[in-house]
């Protein structure tokens, strides 16, 4: 008490009376206590919400993904030792919203790669699951909107965030991905997934938690704002129109070679065979002909 | 009918071989085909001809139509999907050259000329007589040459077709300037002990904070110099143009955080621990292939493997870059790095090897 009336009273030596320092200490107090009072229900409200949901997600968690992810998210090793499901404990709600809205999650069955599919669950208990799983410790929450939309910005913005988000896609995600998003082949059996024509929120989502084997692009390797940008050059990809007529998937050379070599040459050959097979014969003799 | 009964035999043991050498039955009696034998026919044939001659040249006027009226940017999904210019310019020069093939096979098999060919079936290796005077006439003239009497022609004339080799040689050489020792370092020797070299990202080039990277992060990476190079002091033209590209062909750089207790450090060329070659689990290697040299980047990060598309060459990156699968012969060439004053992550040295495909004078150190 004596530090502090020594230092207010200092603070007010040339303008202010000794008690000055003091009464506005008290005023600070009352504010902060009258704002709380404001502003606590609301906040006590909110966080019962959150409590429902994460029982909730706790209790889908319990029947769909705990057999193989373990009871509390803790992982389920083989009797050999390898990774039967991986702990859940620091994904982050983000993980949880990517696999499970994009179908990934749960499994149909075990094997190299859970494909896209159709998802199980319904909007509101991917959210519930996706708060249990967040609630278990670190990792990413889903992202806001306005990370990954470039609603409400104008087209120079826009413009310059593509060729922005192209170098980064150019350098960072052809490899596996294709240089138009297409996806290709890994190891194993494994496959990168076309990446055309995916919701936003999911490609973020995707490169903040690295999905299966694919590695992370955290916030401090890819920026958020530059996330942005590859996903608005993504979403200008699927805008652009094809003027040369078919893609063939924009696999390059493989599928346009599988093209060119079975239908044009085998068109060519089964033509040529087709002609040489066909000549009508009259049966009449030349000098009848010429009688 | 009797015939065929005596050489066909009985079904009682007897034989299925025929009596005697079955005579030349010759060849078929020709049939002639409609247009030979009917002037009308002939006439309609030629008429049809020159009608898919005459459809050809229309379709080369229509695309040189299309050509010049349509543009590629218009109607482009008009036509089943594909844009009009795209469909009217290949169907037109398609159609155009497919007539004028049409036309020609269908001329070739109703007009021109109608007859058999028959052609013998001879032994391939010539009479003993014919190989015996080839042998006289080759003997002859190496006889008559003299080249096995007079030494003096013989070795002359060797030494003489042997210097030829030597304009070869010689322009050979003028080709380009030889590497020198060019392929033993890249630019991410070039750092000072003021400024060490930055390691940045690829297409955008900014710095890289240690500290911002998180486990399973992979980043594409360049040297700081080919974008600023002052800083190094660089001459700028030395990171211009076709000196850019080969710079980035060289330190092309991938980075990766894994968990440190992954890594399993291995050797340098000195034969020293490569343990301090990381930062807190961050590894740097070349991201150019030690087969032929294509640049890669698909990675597994539950696995650290690293594959090359060209040809499956698998690299572990937590074992010194060691070739895991396929035809690579050198582990993957690993930068070591620290962080600088500010945090950020640099290079403390060139690589300890050449980078990318082998090449037969350099060395090969055990990791």
């Amino acid at each position: 008490m004596r530090l502090l009336n020594r230092s207010a009273g200092r603070l007010s030596r040339h303008r202010r009376g000794p008690i000055a320092g003091l009464l506005v200490l008290v005023c600070g107090l009352l504010l902060t206590g009258g704002l709380y009072a404001a502003f606590a229900p609301a906040q006590a409200d909110s966080n019962t919400d959150q409590q429902a949901l994460i029982k909730e997600g706790r209790q889908l968690f319990i029947v769909s993904c705990a057999f193989c992810h373990g009871q509390n998210g803790e992982g389920v090793l083989t009797q050999g030792g390898s990774q039967y499901g991986p702990a859940l404990t620091d994904v982050g709600a983000a993980a949880v919203d990517f696999q499970v809205s994009t179908g990934r999650m749960p499994m149909a069955q075990p094997g190299v790669q859970a494909p896209r599919k159709e998802s199980v669950f319904t909007k509101e208990e991917t959210a519930a699951l996706a708060a249990y799983v967040g609630s278990l410790g670190t990792g990413p929450a889903i992202p806001d909107k306005e990370l990954y939309s470039t609603d409400g910005m104008s087209q120079d913005q826009i413009d310059a965030l593509v060729v922005r988000g192209g170098q980064i896609f150019l350098a960072n995600c052809t490899a596996c991905h294709n240089f138009e998003g297409s996806g290709g082949a890994m190891p194993r059996g494994g496959f990168a997934p076309k990446i055309r024509g995916v919701d936003s929120k999911h490609i973020y989502e995707a490169m903040l938690t690295g999905p299966q084997s694919m590695d992370t692009f955290s916030d401090g390797n890819i920026p958020p704002e530059d996330k942005k940008a590859v996903i608005a050059y993504l979403n200008e990809l699927n805008k652009a129109p094809s003027y040369s007529g078919l893609t063939l998937g924009s696999l390059g050379p493989v599928s346009e070679g599988i093209i060119a070599w079975i239908f044009g040459l085998g068109l060519l050959v089964g033509f040529a065979v087709w002609i040489a097979a066909h000549t009508t014969r009259s049966s009449k003799k030349k000098d009848e002909a010429a009688a | 009918m009797s015939d065929a009964h005596d050489t066909h035999s009985d079904p009682h043991g007897g034989e299925l071989v025929p009596a005697g050498p079955i005579a030349d039955p010759g060849l078929p009696e020709h049939h002639w085909r409609p247009t030979d034998v009917d002037p009308a026919k002939e006439k309609r044939a030629e008429r049809q001809v020159a009608t898919l001659f005459g459809l050809s040249a229309v379709c080369t006027v229509l695309f040189l139509v299309a050509y010049f009226t349509l543009d590629i940017g218009d109607n482009w999904t008009i036509v089943a999907g594909f844009g009009a210019s795209t469909m009217a310019l290949g169907l037109s020069l398609g159609l155009a050259l497919m007539f004028i093939g049409v036309g020609v096979i269908h001329w070739a098999r109703k007009l021109m000329a109608d007859h058999e060919i028959m052609e013998l079936r001879h032994p391939a290796r010539s009479s003993d007589a014919d190989r015996e005077v080839a042998v006289q006439a080759l003997t002859d003239g190496i006889n008559e040459s003299g080249i096995g009497r007079r030494p003096l022609i013989r070795n002359s004339l060797l030494g003489a077709v042997g210097l030829l080799g030597l304009p070869a040689v010689v322009m050979l050489r003028d080709l380009g300037p030889l590497p020198g020792d060019k392929l033993y370092h890249t630019i991410w020797g070039k750092g000072t002990k003021s400024a060490p070299m930055r390691i940045v990202r690829d297409g955008i080039w900014t710095p890289i904070l240690a500290s911002d990277l998180e486990i399973g992060d992979l980043v594409n990476c360049q040297p700081d110099a080919l974008h600023n190079p002052e800083r190094y002091g660089i001459d700028p033209t030395e990171v211009e143009g076709v000196n850019l590209q080969i710079h980035k062909s060289k330190a092309s750089l991938i980075l990766l955080r894994m968990q440190p207790e992954d890594i399993k450090p291995g050797k340098d060329a000195h034969g020293k621990s490569r343990a301090n070659w990381d930062v807190q689990g961050i590894v740097a290697y070349s991201k150019i292939c030690t087969h032929v040299g294509c640049p890669i980047s698909l990675n597994e990060r539950t696995t650290h493997h690293l594959l090359c598309p060209c040809h499956q060459s698998t690299f572990d990156l937590a074992d010194s870059g060691r070739v895991v699968f396929g035809p690579a012969g050198r582990p993957l060439p690993q930068l070591p790095i620290a962080v600088d004053d500010e945090g950020y992550l640099v290079a403390q040295r060139d690589f300890d090897e050449p980078v990318g495909p082998s090449f037969w004078e350099r060395d090969y150190y055990e990791r």
